[in-house]
């Protein structure tokens, strides 16, 4: 997909800087990239992404000009920002919103790629360093989530590292590590300021690395079928520019929604109080990104084996190009593989309404019953999860399903969508028999 | 159904070139432009000293605290403020030093010019000396008003520059007399 | 690996630790409606100045206001914001308000602690020193309220809600109890049942209680307002009820400074966006007018 370079440098200058430092013919290419003329919305959150990343990065290198990342000035420094910095109230909730808004991106954006084959070969590497991107996400934003020393800052770092000392052996001196001191506290925060302020560098030479991964094949596509020619795709710029700008800018109108009327809404109350490491708040709970996970560790009775249930969560997300291995890559025809995929996405939902719950809640309210409580959702869509990854895709449905008839190429006519055709019945006219 | 050659590509034929400047893309280029004027505003203002900072940014004080001949040093701004009682003789040698033909001005600037009308006898200057920022010393040197012990500029009792290596006289605030006796600088 | 297990404890481990969750029980807060409700809303600059009252004349005993500085009162959306100053170190009421005052600070000659009138840019003096000095006098420790509005479920409905609680109007003179105490509930010595206040009383029943459990919880303040206790300066009569929803206000104010100035600036961006995108689309339509993209 990525072909020979047009750019032609026009100017003494261009021709000068060219023969040196391409760098205006790796722009011109990036514009020109060839990009298929059939990608709908859901392709435009890559581009949302970036635009999230950027969106943190300066805000927040801006918010570290203000915070102070000690124990005993950290929560004043953000109530300084919210309070006397000029447009430090807009900054710090542009960030604070911003990560939910970069995990609501990112979570469509893997969704899209599990439903039209995105990670299936030849685009594998690029799908493994989507899973680190994220990887690299979670953990910047658990750190982040930390520097305000709030109560749900202070006793979620605790939690969280206590769980390295449950590793045999090197768990308790790693823990101790993590700490700088016998708990959670001041040399923690501070650490945990450098790293934030690190890792979303990391994350954008992996962003680097992704579209490096992506442009070699060239996009997917909703057909899944390859580009066959030059006229199943069109030039990035303009094409794919103004869409992906229409798609930040409706982005941003739910962003700013956030920002501007109901800043606090995806935090917790709790946080508006300082840490206090002798008093525990009633209910300690992760920021909602993390909620379907927090689920299925409590699905599980037992603390290892919600430790490892989680651990096999994240395996199977790299896995992922190894396990769904169906010759159709986009779900598009795959009416069977659809169901599953839509009860997978709604097994995401209730863990994450799950997460939120008391272990005690009642489902139905006023129902008196030992089954009658959230963690039994939990277990059964916790086990589909964890079933849709190494059960449904490797092994039930290569016995069982039968996809649609895949069009010929991306430009043959409309036919080729399912919606016009009854399945079985003969595509485009040029497919052969 | 759809003409899957025609059209498929951008034709340069038939169509014109889609990036063609046409009114609905300048439009599109010119909200953005100015969405991102909105946005860099706030990230450089930020910068810009925060509200604590300006709420110490003007301070209020009683000069007739001051002792005749004395002075006193606040702080204003992280920096020092010389609040000067001066004597009848050190408004007389800075006022005729004016006319003194051998005395020189490395920044002329009138005595009056540098206190309120009728408050001659209080001198309110910045104690940072104007070549590197030391603070100045009250009484040092040949006039009677500041030595700066860092390079030797040397300030009368207007706190003119004399001599030394200052360029600028030191520097007046804006401050105004609230009643007869206090002041609010800044 | 150390990612893998750092994404493994992020959304885990908190079960590790996480004590056994009580069930608290409250009484559903009481309906109000705020003048700052809503996308348009914004502070009753009156409220304020008597919600203001209120903290000074009967919360300030007890709640410190660390974050709130005296400049604070007059910056826009304050309660003494006034257009006719330049800033709010200008304003004749908040540097008449900081001057009532008395701040702890250095005698500049002597180095002695000294108590000094307050200016504009220092922060509101707290009636204790810090939290074990007021655990010793008051037996707990009552909490800073410059960010109470944030910090609690329900936000200010909550704080009127709370005080308010089930006092009956008209009740002139001390208020010795938010609501009748409900039967078999055993209230400890000093403290308070509210039924306002989240909390789980089935361990505070008497031995042998086998009928139903009260909701609410048990508070350590007494029932701070009644009937008179603020004289309002714009003669708006001065109920328990009045006086719970302005000092409710002051302190959704006192956390929330910059609400109005974001709403505002919300419906602007808003407006702008919409503009945009629809700019934008139809820049998307023009320019794929010619490709088959179904």
């Amino acid at each position: 997909m990525s072909g020979p370079s047009t750019y032609e440098p026009k100017t003494a200058i261009e021709r000068w800087l060219d023969v040196r430092l391409p760098i205006v013919r790796f722009g011109a290419d990036l514009m020109d990239f060839p990009t298929p003329k059939n990608l709908n919305y859901w392709w435009t959150f890559g581009g949302i992404l970036a635009f999230c990343l950027v969106t943190q990065i300066v805000t927040g290198i801006v918010l570290a000009m203000h915070f102070d990342p000690s124990g005993a000035g950290a929560f004043l420094s953000v109530q300084h920002i919210q309070r006397d910095v000029n447009y430090g109230w807009l900054i710090q909730g542009i960030h604070a919103n911003g990560a939910s808004m970069f995990f609501v991106a990112v979570y469509i954006h893997m969704l899209r790629g599990m439903y039209y084959g995105s990670a299936k070969a030849p685009r594998e590497v690029l799908w493994l360093i989507g899973a680190l991107i994220y990887l690299t996400m979670m953990a910047t934003a658990f750190m982040g989530y930390v520097l305000p020393w709030g109560q749900m800052s202070f006793w979620g770092a605790k939690v969280i590292t206590n769980i390295f000392g449950a590793i045999p052996v090197i768990g308790p001196p790693l823990t101790q590590i993590l700490w700088g001191g016998f708990t959670v506290d001041s040399p923690t925060l501070n650490r945990f300021f450098s790293l934030h302020y690190l890792l979303p560098f990391v994350i954008a030479a992996l962003v680097a690395l992704h579209i490096w991964a992506l442009h070699v094949p060239g996009n997917s596509n909703p057909t899944g079928v390859n580009v066959k020619s030059k006229s199943d795709t069109v030039p990035f710029h303009p094409y794919y520019t103004v869409k992906d700008s229409f798609a930040i800018s409706v982005f941003l109108i739910m962003f700013a929604a956030f920002v501007f009327f109901m800043p606090e809404a995806l935090g917790h109350v709790d946080n508006y109080t300082p840490a206090n490491p002798i008093v525990t708040p009633p209910h300690i709970v992760p920021e909602w990104y993390f909620l379907p996970y927090y689920a299925m560790l409590r699905a599980v009775p037992d603390k290892l084996g919600g430790v490892l249930v989680m651990g096999l969560a994240i395996l199977s997300i790299f896995a992922l190009p190894w396990l769904d291995r169906s010759k159709t890559r986009s779900m598009r025809y795959r009416p069977q593989a659809k169901i599953y995929f839509a009860i997978f996405v709604l097994s995401i939902l209730v863990l994450g309404f799950a997460g939120a719950k008391e272990v005690d809640d009642p489902v139905i309210p006023g129902l008196v019953s030992g089954f009658n409580t959230w963690v039994w959702p939990s277990r059964i869509f916790g086990a589909y999860f964890l079933a849709y990854f190494w059960i449904i895709l490797p092994w039930i449905l290569p016995m069982t399903e039968t996809p649609l008839p895949v069009p010929e190429s991306i430009s043959t006519p409309v036919l080729a969508h399912p919606a016009a055709a009854p399945a079985g019945a003969a595509a485009a006219p040029e497919k052969k028999g | 159904m759809a003409e899957s050659v025609a059209g498929a590509s951008p034709d340069t034929h038939e169509a014109p070139d889609p990036s063609r400047r046409d009114f609905i893309n300048i439009a599109a280029i010119a909200l953005a432009a100015g969405g991102v004027a909105a946005v860099a505003w706030p990230l450089v203002d930020q910068m810009n000293p925060s509200a604590d900072t300006l709420a110490l940014s003007s301070i209020e004080y009683d000069v007739s605290k001051v002792p005749l001949g004395q002075e006193v040093t606040l702080l204003w701004r992280k920096q020092p403020l010389f609040v000067r009682h001066r004597t009848p003789a050190e408004i007389q040698a800075a006022v005729s030093a004016e006319h003194d033909p051998s005395a020189v001005f490395k920044d002329p600037q009138p005595d009056e010019a540098r206190v309120k009308p009728g408050k001659a006898e209080w001198l309110i200057i910045v104690g940072v000396c104007t070549h590197l920022g030391c603070t100045p010393a009250f009484g040092g040197g040949p006039f009677g008003g500041y030595l700066c012990h860092c390079h030797g500029s040397v300030y009368d009792t207007s706190g003119r520059i004399r001599s030394g290596p200052a360029p600028k006289n030191l520097a007046v605030p804006d401050y105004t007399f609230l009643t007869d006796t206090h002041i609010k600088v800044g | 690996m150390l990612r893998k297990l750092t994404a493994l404890a992020i959304a885990a481990g908190l079960l590790a630790a996480a004590p056994a969750l009580a069930e608290t029980t409250q009484a559903p807060l009481k309906p109000v409606a705020w003048s700052f409700d809503g996308p348009f809303g914004h502070y009753d600059q009156e409220q304020l100045q008597r919600g203001f009252k209120v903290y000074r004349e009967v919360c300030s005993q007890c709640h410190s206001l660390k974050l709130i500085a005296f400049h604070d009162l007059g910056e826009p959306g304050g309660p003494f914001w006034d257009p006719k100053y330049k800033t709010a170190n200008d304003n004749a009421y908040v540097k008449a308000i900081a001057a009532q005052f008395k701040v702890p600070d250095i005698d500049t000659d002597t180095g002695d602690p000294i108590q000094r009138q307050a200016t504009t840019a220092d922060a509101m003096p707290p009636p204790y020193p810090n939290d074990i000095a007021a655990k010793a006098t008051l037996g707990g420790a009552p909490p800073d309220m410059s960010l109470l509005a944030k910090a609690r479920e329900g936000g200010p409905t909550y704080i009127y809600s709370l005080i308010t609680a089930d006092i009956p109007a008209g009740s002139k003179g001390s208020v010795t109890a938010y609501a009748p105490t409900p039967p078999g509930l055993v209230i400890p010595a000093g403290k308070y049942y509210n039924p306002y206040l989240a909390g789980d009383l089935s361990a505070s029943m008497t031995p042998g209680w086998k009928g139903p459990i009260p909701v609410g919880g048990i508070i350590a303040m007494p029932p701070p307002l009644a009937d008179g206790k603020v004289t309002f300066d714009d003669g708006k009569a001065s109920t328990i009820d009045q006086e719970a929803q302005d000092v409710a206000a002051f302190l959704q104010w006192a956390s929330d400074p910059k609400m109005e100035e974001r709403k505002q600036m919300g419906l602007g961006v808003m407006i702008y966006l919409l503009l945009f995108s629809g700019v934008l689309y139809l820049s998307y339509r023009h320019i794929w007018r010619n490709v088959d993209h179904h």
